[in-house]
């Protein structure tokens, strides 16, 4: 191996120590058991490595009732957003319309508003529909802010799409709507997939309005539930760290599905400007 | 009598259908973002308990003068300019040398690719579980790999001391904030063609020079945007802060999103609150404007 061959493979292995490092240790501290955790001076392996933390962590605490809010909040999102999305996106890729780039614009601004700017009085408005620690407050948020980054990625997906199949299939009698239907939906089914995911991810790491709509145990999701774990408790590593493994592992894997087609989605428009 | 019904529905089809499959949108942004803004500066005018609903007073500019009078909005300010500034610059620094390792001919590279990007999806609680985690006073494997290098001489708690506890946070979202720099320069790397690098070797350039020359000006428009949109992100994004440390100790690492959460949720002052959090967009605002003043600047130098 050539000397510049080593450099390189060194870079990159310290790059990936730095990315992954945290992952890891955090693994590595769930599967230790509770005695072993806090010694001095540390010890990097666990001498007897096991699940007790796991085990613990679904008996004891309210772990599973998280989870189960955190599944139906990012369900019920996914399917709203997806749907409201691709009409908007459909919208946007194949119509000429006045008023198509400022209508454009609000959804970019959209994004940009500070979150607690927008929880105040987000939750007086829950409040009034009497849907506070309830799923449906944070469905309705976690769709509306999925929505404008959602629609974006979608557009650019149904963009790369022919206009002549659009054509070919009116000329055979279809509708638009009917276009939508048979046609871009099916062929764009990898971006839709992409979105799909996208969506689920950013439902199930939401933390603020989580924390801001829901107070009751029944209604939180796991990033608030954890969040609680670290006031309520004396600190459980072991505890804590395994219920990390289990929040941050379906999101993980999911993303490794999409981040081809993800990071095309991200990257394309801050490119092409 | 068909191709007449079939031009009225050609014309439904033109003028009304784009907007019907906006409708669905626009209801969303209307009700959950529109409405919430104006209702929130509506708020910021008044003074208001929700436990107390019966009492909801107009006070004027009260609120507001009352911002620029508290110490601690000047401390969160302080504090928000140290986070935004500190956090995108390294980010932005981390993320160059990320996209130039990943820029390279390596076996595995699209694996790796994907790999790095794995901090941008994770959930904040975990991170933040992370990093506690690692940067604790007793048990945390920071101290424990500085005190074996000799870098500190004891053990240090990093998120519970007044002039640590910002820049460890910080770190936390720097090293977040790092893989999605790496792959969006990365991208605007991958777009500049090969004969210009061929080209330039042939004329005797060294890997400085291309950098210099050829690299960095096609890739600063990716990160200009970047740049802004990490700006965007985090200012307003204060979900390590409120884990981590939530703002303390004492005020020391307290920002100023994270200070109108406290000032509605804890001390129940929703129309004090809602007026930081205006003043956070303002801030933002000019924070951005400023950003692409000094960028001008730079490029008249060119």
């Amino acid at each position: 191996m050539k000397k510049s061959e080593f450099f390189k493979y060194f870079f990159v292995f310290l790059w990936l120590t730095f990315i992954l490092a945290p992952y890891i240790w955090i693994f590595i501290t769930s599967i230790k058991s509770y005695d072993e955790l806090y010694t001095f001076p540390l010890k990097y392996l666990p001498s007897k490595p096991t699940f007790e933390g796991y085990k613990l962590l679904i008996e004891t605490t309210p772990f599973l009732t998280y989870m189960k809010n955190s599944i139906i909040v990012a369900i019920f999102t996914v399917t709203i957003a997806l749907f409201v999305a691709i009409l908007a996106s459909y919208s946007f890729s194949r119509f000429n319309f006045k008023g198509k780039t400022p209508l454009s614009f609000v959804f970019l601004v959209t994004q940009m508003f500070p979150a607690i700017l927008l929880a105040i009085p987000l939750f007086l408005l829950m409040r009034n529909l009497k849907i506070l620690n309830t799923p449906f407050s944070l469905i309705l948020a976690h769709s509306t802010f999925a929505v404008p980054f959602t629609t974006w990625m979608i557009t650019g997906f149904l963009k790369s799409i022919p206009r002549e199949l659009d054509e070919a299939a009116q000329i055979d009698g279809c509708t638009k709507l009917g276009v939508l239907r048979h046609i871009i939906i099916p062929l764009a089914s990898p971006g839709i997939i992409a979105a799909t995911i996208y969506i689920f991810i950013y439902s199930w790491n939401e933390f603020l309005y989580a924390l801001t709509f829901t107070s009751d145990i029944k209604a939180r999701t796991i990033p608030v539930g954890l969040h609680t774990f670290m006031g309520e408790y004396i600190i459980r590593w072991d505890l804590l760290t395994a219920g990390g493994i289990i929040t941050g592992l379906p999101v993980i894997i999911f993303f490794m599905f999409i981040q081809r087609y993800l990071i095309k989605g991200l990257t394309k428009g801050a490119i092409t400007g | 009598m068909l191709s007449e019904r079939n031009s009225y529905f050609n014309k439904w089809e033109k003028r009304v259908l784009p907007f019907l499959l906006l409708l669905p949108a626009f209801t969303l942004i209307i009700g959950i973002v529109a409405y919430p803004i104006i209702r929130a500066i509506y708020l910021s005018f008044h003074s208001f308990n929700p436990l107390k609903p019966s009492i909801f007073k107009f006070v004027g500019l009260e609120n507001y003068i009352r911002v620029l009078n508290d110490p601690i909005f000047i401390i969160a300010l302080k504090n928000s300019i140290i986070w935004i500034v500190g956090v995108v610059f390294f980010q932005f620094l981390g993320g160059l040398l990320g996209a130039i390792i990943l820029k390279q001919n390596f076996k595995g590279r699209a694996f790796v690719r994907g790999l790095s990007l794995i901090p941008w999806v994770t959930p904040s609680v975990l991170i933040a579980i992370m990093w506690i985690w690692m940067l604790d006073g007793n048990y945390g494997i920071i101290n424990d790999i500085l005190l074996k290098l000799g870098l500190i001489s004891r053990y240090i708690p990093w998120l519970a001391q007044k002039d640590t506890s910002l820049p460890a946070v910080m770190i936390a979202d720097i090293w977040r904030g790092i893989p999605f720099f790496a792959i969006m320069l990365l991208a605007a790397m991958e777009a500049i063609p090969d004969e210009l690098y061929e080209a330039a070797r042939i004329d005797g350039a060294n890997s400085f020079m291309i950098f210099l020359n050829i690299t960095w000006p096609l890739i600063l428009p990716t990160v200009i945007i970047t740049t802004m949109l990490r700006i965007i992100w985090t200012a307003n994004h204060m979900d390590l802060v409120l884990i981590m440390t939530d703002g303390g100790p004492g005020f020391s690492s307290l920002i100023i999103p994270l200070m109108s959460y406290h000032t509605a949720y804890k001390q129940l002052n929703f129309g004090y609150g809602s007026t930081i959090a205006i003043l956070q967009g303002v801030f933002l605002v000019i924070i951005i404007s400023l950003y692409l003043r000094l960028l001008r600047k730079g490029e008249s130098i060119y």
